[in-house]
């Protein structure tokens, strides 16, 4: 591609990653690859965080709190010049698109790995970037492109416009000072809304009004333009499943998009693109409507967390360009050079609990292993040989096994990605991902988005931004995953060839398998009696419940040892088969407990003889100290970070005990209601004294 | 007070939750079992009556008290209930036709005789008592050995042995089998031996002959090198014989000492266990409870009250939670005897037969090198006050993370229990920073001790891992002695002959770092994570002595420079080399492998003087 004169040409020796998490480990990665040295930055949270391994340098930057490190511009551009970093790449969020960062690197003479100064200032404002949008000839959402200051006047216009009309804020992000309004009534209250709330959460009250897309689909064009004028546009992505705008899951290509409408999307971008004198890679974000049309939405001038999905069908490594594009070099392909070659969909793992209304959850990655691309063939290979031959699995996580996850940042855990030759391949292939993801200690989100890879509209592709909503939120939340009665059985059968082999394995001394084993196993309140036996070759065995089903479960792996994932092909009754890939994730003396389809279930393993004497066991007694929070030590009650009547949510820090000079946390059981102190900082502690009191879990209810 | 009354009082004690559930029964059998009530109410005075009560009548019995028992319980248990049935109806389809009346010959006299004493046997104290002990939430002593052993393996031994007392009306009173079931059979394979006490016959009380069925099967498991597990449910004394049981509770004494080391010895206490048979149990290897309905104390709630003034419960007295949690008397608590028994299976399978056997070597699906270990790198946190889980370390470091722990409620500063690495069985023994900073104090240094010496005696190797700050200062230990007991830990480790592999992973200060399995002490080998500190005492104390009236700050941190670390040790050889703790699993197993062959006597005597 053409060059342009003028523009100056520097190989780039070491780079720092002005980010954390899964974006520093995925830029630690190119830069390796291209033989770059890299700096890792950190605060005193995550100095034995993974992306800080992942890097050639490290240095700490400021204490946990991201304003005081990975938001700390005087820092980090210290940090730049003591370790002799010649560019800087920002990554996503934090520094990525402040303009005075930007700047900063460029009087200190260091390559800022993203677009000018001019570009990141131009599209970072919303209306700004929609009146140049318009020039550009950009198709826009109707609506009044300007400040709106009074009542009267966002009455004025969202009755030109024609209801319903969205109410925005200028700065706003994340779904923040947000409001749709059908009526008069509606705006002026959104008006009233949006603006308190865009002044708290970003200190400007500048408001905006637009045409609200009804069903509306977010697809976005990624972009990526040399120094040198050069912009080609990629493949779109398609971002419509999202919860409370932030995006779920994203796919490449849209199953929507025509290849019209992709080129008409794509050059438009391109135009924008132009029109700001872009460098690097950007995306422009659209609305698409039930009937093709496209909307501005707003340019993001970095790359984003979704990227990966666009590199699997391009076959571009798009920090790989950033980095190239930053060295002055000109793209090395053309627009007519891109392709599309097969789907990829990628699902981003959150540290949440979908069961209770997705709140974050906090934690220790107890157990944590990524599933790869050779393990979901395996799985495959019978079931789906063509899918598993040519399919990928990739991972872009920040984070490994013990890792905790913390209040502190973003609780994205991973973004996991897969490649096949078309959108249902894709899905397949996660749906092994997803089954073979080993994450144990907190609660996350891969049953929710198990479940999605199952979801009738979401396999069919009829998908807007508003479908979590419609077929969860508005439903009363998502409420767990429940398994049919065939389903059961392949679970059932996997628990009984756990069960047989562990058996095998405490009898090895004697070389021999044992034949049929009996077994009663209970699963979600009811018995089943199974028997398991050896079939007819050596990694076979054959489960057959009493009332007549049986499922016959060729075992690739046991799940027992080094890995989690149980692996079968499993032939049922009917003549079907399919692959199992269960977790097994604890195993107990008279149960186990495994995670099936991204659900933990627990399985009753009993033998005939257990099962036939377990109705003389008494039912277990909750202890007097359920509703205490005890000492587990002696020591003293450093302090208490709670006061009667607080709510507590689970794994919240109530109590600090010294013992032996060592600090302990002491964290909420469960949710509950403090109902009483019986310490106060200052106090000596023996072993089971009682800090503070709970509130009956009944009453806890009964005041919910 | 005379031994013997104090036994008897015991016994006395230990009968009281009995009259709960009389009362209970009284309740439960308001319905069609009036009649139940006054005979059960009558204590020990069923006789055979209702032991040879034809067993149509036990099924009706068992099938009521199943379903009752379901009803109450969870909804999910209904078709466990159903299925009690279902095993109820078989036996009676079994009932055995007797040969015609009319033809009776001596031999058939016998026969019949015979089979009748064996029915009595199986029907222990019958289906009343059986009812009760069910309703308790307890088994019966053929239950337990059913769950306790493979599928079918049990032979019994002396099934029809009765007693031969005659005072007190007990000629009318004998039971095939006088209250406990002995005999062998297999856990996954392996033989062991078993006594499992009655509570129905006779409150499991143990005679003369009780103590001459135990003795037998103690004799044959030396024999032939087999573990042994007691199975203990009994009130007590046979009072009514007198001197007689007495000496049987001698007999079993002397036989568990010489059995001591040369074959496991178990005992499981699955309800009452009082007086002088608590000392079974406190002689064998382990002795585990059950929750709730086990308790073991020397002298009941009523004989305290009376001679110390103090009112306590047989709970609070020797319950499960006690003497995990406070007196250390019991290895491990169990929620209930399906999980004991299971639990008792798991442990059988790390030891060995005897101390003439090698443990068992299981196929590991574990590989040597895992990948998954890279966490362990960071684990140990910069600031050294900071405390993190042992046990986690643990459980990575391990086969399949399972380490099934010796008193994992007591004394948590220190973790003891067995594992695999490759499938050999080993003894972990670790410092838990998680409390009281992992320091030594008496009940770690005596838990440990005895931990370390059960490995020794049966050739399981020990796996060591270190983070101690010392061992615990104050008046309360040190008045309580422990000099003596800190050195049980000391002088147990420096005895044992096994392999012993020692990870120093932080903290490692003044004797409790000889102690904790030291090169000095016969280490096998010895290393240190980057993480490690190994020094005379901390930095702190260090510079308090050296800098007298001087900088104390400077001294300090010219200390932590100097010591607080491992490389003094390393240039000693002190410890055989720096460790990455991602390595450590790997480097265990090539030691492991590499000390099968490991040969080293102690000097003969004897035996030793340990402090005790």
């Amino acid at each position: 591609m053409a060059a342009r004169p003028g523009v100056v040409r520097r190989a780039i020796k070491k780079i720092l990653i002005a980010n954390r998490g899964e974006i520093s480990c995925r830029v630690s990665h190119t830069a390796r690859k291209l033989g770059i040295k890299t700096v890792a930055i950190f605060s005193e949270a995550d100095r034995h965080a993974k992306h800080v391994s992942m890097a050639d340098e490290s240095i700490c930057v400021g204490p946990t709190l991201s304003s005081k490190s990975y938001l700390n511009v005087p820092n980090i551009l210290q940090a730049i010049r003591d370790t002799g970093a010649e560019a800087v790449h920002p990554g996503y969020g934090f520094l990525s698109e402040n303009s005075k960062f930007a700047a900063a690197c460029e009087a200190d003479g260091i390559e800022f790995i993203g677009p000018s100064v001019h570009a990141i200032e131009a599209m970072g404002d919303k209306i700004q970037s929609k009146l140049i949008a318009r020039d550009a000839g950009v198709h826009c959402i109707p609506g009044f492109i300007g400040i709106l200051d009074t009542q009267d006047e966002i009455l004025r216009v969202a009755n030109e416009i024609g209801y319903p009309v969205m109410i925005k804020a200028s700065a706003g992000g994340g779904g923040k000072g947000m409001r749709i309004a059908y009526n008069d009534k509606e705006a002026v209250e959104g008006y009233r809304m949006s603006r308190e709330e865009a002044k708290a959460s970003f200190g400007d009250d500048r408001l905006f009004v637009e045409k609200f897309i009804e069903e509306p689909r977010h697809i976005e064009i990624q972009l990526i333009a040399d120094k040198h004028g050069n912009i080609v546009y990629l493949p779109e992505r398609e971002c419509s499943i999202q919860r409370r705008n932030q995006k779920v899951l994203e796919e490449a290509p849209s199953p929507f998009i025509t290849p019209e409408v992709r080129k008409r999307m794509g050059e438009q971008a391109v135009a924008l693109a132009a029109k700001v004198g872009y460098h690097s890679a950007g995306t422009v974000e659209f609305l698409v409507d039930k009937h093709r049309q496209h909307y501005f939405l707003e340019m993001n001038t970095r790359l984003q967390v979704e990227h990966p999905v666009t590199e699997l069908v391009s076959g571009l490594d798009l920090v790989e360009q950033m980095i190239r594009v930053a060295e002055g070099q000109p793209l090395a392909f053309t627009q007519d050079q891109v392709t599309i070659r097969g789907w990829a969909l990628e699902s981003r793992v959150y540290a949440e609990d979908p069961l209770r209304g997705f709140l974050p959850s906090t934690g220790r990655l107890e157990k944590y292993v990524e599933p790869t691309t050779e393990g979901v063939r395996l799985s495959l290979e019978e079931t789906e040989p063509a899918v598993a031959a040519s399919g990928l699995v990739r991972c872009d996580s920040g984070v490994r096994e013990w890792a905790d996850i913390t209040m502190h940042y973003d609780p994205m855990i991973s973004k996991l990605i897969t490649h096949g030759a078309d959108r249902a391949a894709a899905i397949s292939l996660m749906r092994v991902a997803l089954d073979t993801y080993v994450i144990d200690g907190l609660a996350h989100n891969v049953n929710f988005l198990r479940e999605m890879m199952d979801h009738p509209r979401f396999l069919s592709g009829a998908i807007d931004t508003k479908l979590i909503e419609h077929e969860f939120i508005s439903k009363g939340g998502y409420t767990g995953y429940k398994p049919s009665d065939s389903q059961q059985r392949d679970l059932l059968a996997v628990a009984g060839a756990v069960q047989w082999k562990l058996a095998d394995l405490a009898t090895a001394a004697h070389d021999a398998a044992p034949a049929a084993l009996p077994l009663v196993l209970t699963l979600l309140g009811s018995s089943h009696r199974v028997t398991v036996s050896p079939g007819a070759s050596p990694a076979v065995l054959d489960v057959a419940g009493a009332d007549g089903w049986r499922r016959s479960l060729a075992v690739r792996q046991w799940g027992l040892g080094s890995s989690s994932v149980f692996r079968a092909l499993a032939h049922a009754d009917d003549g079907s088969r399919r692959a199992l890939d269960v977790q097994v994730i604890d195993r107990g003396l008279l149960s186990a407990v495994f995670q099936y389809n991204g659900t933990k279930f627990t399985v009753g393993a009993l033998s005939p003889e257990q099962a036939h004497l377990a109705q003389y066991m008494p039912e277990p007694v909750e202890s007097s100290l359920a509703n205490c929070l005890v000492s587990p030590m002696p020591g003293v009650l450093l302090s208490l970070a709670v006061a009667k009547g607080d709510k507590v949510v689970m794994g919240q820090e109530l109590a600090v005990v010294e013992a032996m000079k060592m600090q302990n946390i002491l964290r909420a059981p469960c949710d509950a209601v403090v109902s009483d102190l019986a310490k106060s900082p200052g106090d000596t502690l023996a072993v089971d004294d009682i800090i503070l009191e709970f509130e009956a879990p009944e009453a806890a209810a009964a005041s919910a | 007070m005379a031994p013997a009354n104090t036994w008897k009082l015991a016994t006395t004690c230990a009968m009281q939750p009995i009259r709960l559930v009389q009362q209970l029964l009284v309740r439960h059998s308001a319905g069609s079992h009036t009649a139940a009530a006054p005979r059960v109410l009558a204590r020990f005075g069923i006789g055979a009556a209702l032991a040879a009560a034809p067993a149509p009548v036990a099924a009706r019995q068992l099938v009521t008290c199943a379903s009752t028992n379901a009803a109450r319980g969870a909804t999910s248990r209904r078709s466990l209930a159903s299925m009690a049935a279902e095993v109820v109806d078989d036996d009676e389809d079994e009932t055995h036709t007797l040969p015609a009346q009319q033809q009776l010959t001596p031999k058939l006299i016998a026969r019949r005789r015979v089979h009748e004493l064996e029915q009595q046997a199986l029907n222990g104290g019958g289906a009343e008592r059986i009812a009760t002990q069910h309703a308790r939430g307890k088994l019966t002593a053929r239950e337990r050995i059913s769950l306790l052993l493979d599928s079918g393996s049990f032979r019994e031994t002396d099934m029809i042995k009765a007693h031969r007392g005659s005072d007190f009306g007990m000629d009318k009173k004998r039971f095939a089998g006088d209250g406990v079931v002995t005999g062998q059979g297999k856990v996954f394979g392996r033989t062991v031996f078993v006594c499992s006490q009655d509570f129905t016959v006779l409150g499991g009380s143990l005679s003369e002959t009780h103590a001459e069925k135990i003795c037998k099967v103690m004799d044959r498991a030396m024999l032939v090198g087999a573990p042994l597990i007691c199975l203990n449910d009994s009130g007590g004394a046979r009072i009514q014989e007198g001197i007689a049981s007495l000496a049987g509770y001698a007999e079993v004494f002397q036989r568990n000492v010489l059995a001591s080391g040369v074959i496991p010895q178990i005992s499981v206490i699955m309800g009452p266990c009082a007086g002088g048979a608590v000392y079974s149990p406190a002689l064998t290897d382990f002795t585990f409870m059950v929750r709730d309905s086990s308790y073991m104390f020397v002298t009941g709630p009523e004989v305290v009250r009376a001679v110390t003034n103090e009112d306590v419960t047989a709970e609070a007295l020797g319950g499960a939670q006690t003497h995990s949690r406070v007196s250390g008397v019991c290895h491990g608590a169990f929620d209930n005897e399906l999980e004991a028994m299971a639990g008792i299976r798991r442990l059988l399978s790390f030891l060995p037969q005897s101390n003439r056997h090698k443990a068992p070597v299981l196929r590991s699906l574990d590989p040597r090198e895992r990948a998954n270990l890279d966490c362990l790198d960071s684990v140990v946190p910069d600031d050294p006050n900071q405390p993190y889980d042992m046990r986690a370390i643990v459980e990575r470091i391990i086969d399949d993370g399972e380490l099934v722990e010796i008193q994992p409620e007591y004394a948590r500063n220190i973790i003891t229990g067995f594992a695999r690495m490759e499938g050999r069985t080993v003894g972990i023994v670790a410092n838990q920073p998680r409390e009281l900073a992992g320091c030594l104090d008496i009940d770690s240094s005596v838990k440990a001790a005895r931990f370390v010496r059960f490995c020794d005696c049966f050739e399981i190797p020990l796996v060591t891992l270190v983070d101690m700050p010392g061992f615990l200062p104050g008046t309360v230990q040190e008045y309580n002695g422990l000099i003596r007991h800190g050195a049980k830990l000391l002088f147990a480790y420096a005895e044992a002959t096994v392999p012993k592999v020692t990870v120093i992973t932080r903290k490692a200060y003044g004797g409790g770092y000889i102690t904790m399995s030291s090169k000095h002490l016969r280490g096998d080998a010895n290393y240190a994570w980057p993480s490690a500190e190994i020094a005379v005492m901390g930095a702190k104390g260090a510079a308090e002595i050296i800098a007298r009236g001087k900088d104390k700050d400077q001294a300090t941190r010219e200390y932590e420079t100097k010591f607080a670390n491992p490389i003094m040790a390393a240039e000693r050889g002190f410890v055989d080399g720096l460790l990455r703790p991602s390595d450590t699993r790997r480097v265990i197993c090539e030691d492991l492998e590499l000390l099968q062959g490991k040969q080293l006597k102690n000097p003969a005597k004897k035996h030793a003087n340990m402090p005790l």
